[in-house]
């Protein structure tokens, strides 16, 4: 019976990174540039979608195209903040809201008009396949998926720590003024962040369709599950979203096998409550 | 500027005068058929229940034509409530409001009964395509039928089946795990497994009844429990998209069961299933209402189906196709009988049909005082070669039942 928690766990554990991964884009483009993407979830499924269509055409490893398609995401990023979104930093929350949820309506209709309803699955060689550790049982892609998880985010972790421009946009961050003032180009670092955010997206969408089909439906979920993740890790905090993601992840597992599955996503939202209840700025978000 | 006077004779007058007396006298069948019924056709076409909702749009985009070909003038106010009940509720009121004179629906329980209480208030006949929960023909509703079987009737069908199984192939099974979609349909299947299962006299236990969301990401957990409990028999109550995750956490959890069989639930033999388990997607077992592929109106639906799907692997979705478009027949033939589509002169012409002349299997289609068909008849399927084939009855069946299933990984 213990190794089946062991299992439960590990399993939590390993969906919950892929989550963090995801999360920690909104969390980023939120800590900088103070715009909640939500249009979040969606951009993860157009993700999915790029790496079902480069699987389905030309055989190729969403491991592999998780690259080419973070990078494509962060161009798109990058002109979206630049072209669009910069005319409404500092604007009102509320017309935010109106200009990404009209985004997510958009993506989630043309999804619906190119690809129809119908979950998507990627059929990878392994996808079946599952190791075996003395009576514990993972299966590989979620543990290749999340080992990608882990190598995406520590390069995010070193470019904001160790590099020049990391350095810049985390001054964004933490004073705007003093940023425009040094000389910082606040709007290019605006862009390269929510590029980067997006490239997060990218990542996770396609890692995530290694374990979950491909279906426009999942746009909303997945926006409201990276919501709670960060909310719970604290927003604008990366290693919160980390966090929080594993957490998510292992207590929805737990709470799964040991009371009712069916009740499992009531826990992420109890746990949410939890937080702001006790420590509103989430667990590893700094009190403003 | 010249105006042309038209010649008013004498005789051209007592020819119009005729024509109409005729019409007037006519039998209001006759006068019906001057115009086309319009029906509201609510089917989930987007959201989780998709694909089902699709397969059932199908059957209702050929309708039109095969029931023209019988005599019957309708036309189609095709509307996806998203797999969501306020959805369908409000766009029921819009289709009413923009004219529909039935309403046809909504394969999933919770938004038929969203939709009945529309239809009651509205005076608007509800023919029902699927839907099993029994609270739908027990609130007493008077605009609704429904030519579809109950849970309790799909459940003790399903149960006699796994009987019948079980004599057929000589495999028994010590204990079964009950795992059901927590959706209207699937509670209420959990109800009626609750209340039905202890007097079945079935030859196993039941371990364990297991709650999931048919929207979650996996079901890991759930298989992981379900291996906890060691059964060599799933009863499954599904969706297609949810049959899928359970199926391959099973694959990777490497649990093999004897069979996974559904008494009476959709999900098995759906084409996004065959699509997303390939050879995985065999051996499953259904009991389930089926088409008659000898029923004359079997072959004419056949025939239209494949001349509007070409690419369709099969020559047509029966059991999503066939509840579809006999529910557009039963709303047509009604209104043929009524002669108007007035909401109560429609209903009651409706609660009245008798046609023998159909597409699945059973007698005919009729209801009783509670808008229930009791005629329909069910077939036990497998997954074969990635084609849902009757097993039994023997007098039906094209291939021999195979149990225990052969191992996951032999086939994958």
């Amino acid at each position: 019976m213990a190794s089946l928690y062991v299992n439960v766990v590990i399993q939590g554990l390993l969906t919950g990174l892929i989550y963090g991964l995801m999360a920690l884009g909104l969390s980023v483009i939120f800590g900088v540039v103070r715009v909640v993407n939500f249009a979040h979830g969606e951009f993860a499924v157009v993700a999915m979608y790029a790496a079902f269509i480069l699987f389905s055409r030309l055989g190729l490893d969403p491991l592999v195209t998780m690259l080419p398609i973070a990078a494509g995401f962060f161009v798109i990023g990058y002109i979206l903040q630049a072209t669009l979104i910069q005319r409404f930093v500092g604007r009102p929350e509320t017309q935010q809201f109106i200009l990404l949820v009209g985004v997510a309506i958009i993506i989630v209709n043309v999804l619906l008009m190119q690809f129809g309803p119908d979950a998507q699955p990627v059929n990878l060689s392994y996808g079946f396949d599952s190791f075996l550790i003395g009576p514990v049982i993972v299966d590989k892609s979620r543990i290749y998926a999340a080992v990608a998880a882990v190598a995406v985010a520590t390069v995010l972790f070193a470019f904001f720590r160790h590099t020049r421009t990391g350095t810049a946009i985390r001054a964004c961050a933490d004073n705007l003024t003093g940023a425009g003032v040094v000389g910082l180009d606040v709007k290019k670092l605006y862009a390269l962040t929510f590029g980067i955010g997006l490239a997060c997206v990218g990542a996770a969408g396609a890692l995530m369709v290694t374990i979950a089909d491909a279906a426009p439906s999942l746009g909303p979920a997945y926006t409201l599950l990276a919501f709670i993740i960060v909310i719970i890790g604290g927003l604008g905090s990366m290693t919160g979203a980390l966090v929080g993601g594993v957490l998510i992840g292992v207590s929805e597992a737990l709470a799964g096998f040991i009371l009712v599955p069916a009740m499992k996503s009531m826990f992420s939202f109890a746990l949410l409550i939890l937080v702001l209840v006790l420590r509103p700025q989430g667990l590893m978000g700094r009190r403003t | 500027m010249t105006i042309a006077h038209s010649r008013v004779s004498r005789r051209r007058i007592l020819a119009g005068g005729g024509a109409a007396a005729a019409l007037l006298a006519a039998p209001k069948a006759v006068r019906a058929q001057a115009k086309a019924l319009k029906i509201a056709v609510l089917l989930p076409r987007s959201g989780y229940l998709a694909a089902a909702g699709q397969s059932c749009h199908r059957g209702a985009l050929i309708a039109p034509k095969v029931l023209a070909d019988h005599g019957h003038r309708v036309e189609l106010l095709n509307i996806d409530f998203e797999s969501n009940v306020d959805i369908a509720r409000t766009q029921t009121e819009r289709a009413i409001g923009e004219g529909a004179q039935v309403i046809v629906g909504a394969f999933e329980s919770g938004a038929t009964l969203a939709i009945a209480q529309v239809c009651e208030q509205r005076q608007v006949p509800f023919v029902i395509n699927i839907a099993a929960a029994p609270q739908i023909t027990e609130q007493g509703y008077k605009y609704l039928v429904r030519n579809f079987q109950t849970g309790g009737q799909l459940l003790t069908n399903g149960l006699k089946s796994i009987k019948d199984l079980s004599a057929a192939t000589k495999v028994d099974f010590k204990a079964a795990a009950f795992l059901h979609a927590n959706d209207t349909f699937g509670t209420g299947q959990r109800q009626a497994m609750d209340k039905i299962f202890p007097t079945a006299g079935m030859p196993f236990k039941l371990l364990e009844s297991i709650a999931y969301d048919p929207k979650a990401q996996d079901l890991t957990v759930e298989v992981t429990k379900i291996r906890a409990l060691n059964p060599d028999l799933i009863l499954l109550i599904s969706r297609s998209a949810d049959a899928i995750k359970l199926v391959r956490d099973m694959v990777r959890q490497r649990f093999e069961p004897k069979a996974i069989i559904s008494p009476g639930s959709p999900g098995l033999y759906d084409e996004e299933f065959y699509q997303a388990l390939g050879p995985l997607a065999d051996f499953h077992i259904y009991n389930l209402p089926w088409t008659n592929p000898k029923a004359s109106m079997t072959q004419a639906l056949e025939t239209a189906f494949k001349a509007a799907h070409p690419s369709n692997r099969f020559a047509v979705d029966a059991f999503n196709v066939g509840f579809t478009f006999e529910a557009l027949l039963i709303a047509a033939d009604g209104f043929k009988r009524a002669g108007t589509a007035a909401g109560p002169e429609l209903m009651k012409a409706i609660r009245a049909t008798n046609i023998a002349d159909h597409v699945m299997i059973g007698a005919a289609l009729a209801f009783d005082d509670k808008g229930q068909n009791n005629n329909i008849g069910t077939a036990i399927m497998q997954n074969r070669n990635r084609t849902p084939t009757v097993v039994l009855p023997a007098e039906a069946a094209t291939m021999a039942p195979v149990l225990p299933m052969p191992g996951w990984q032999a086939r994958a």
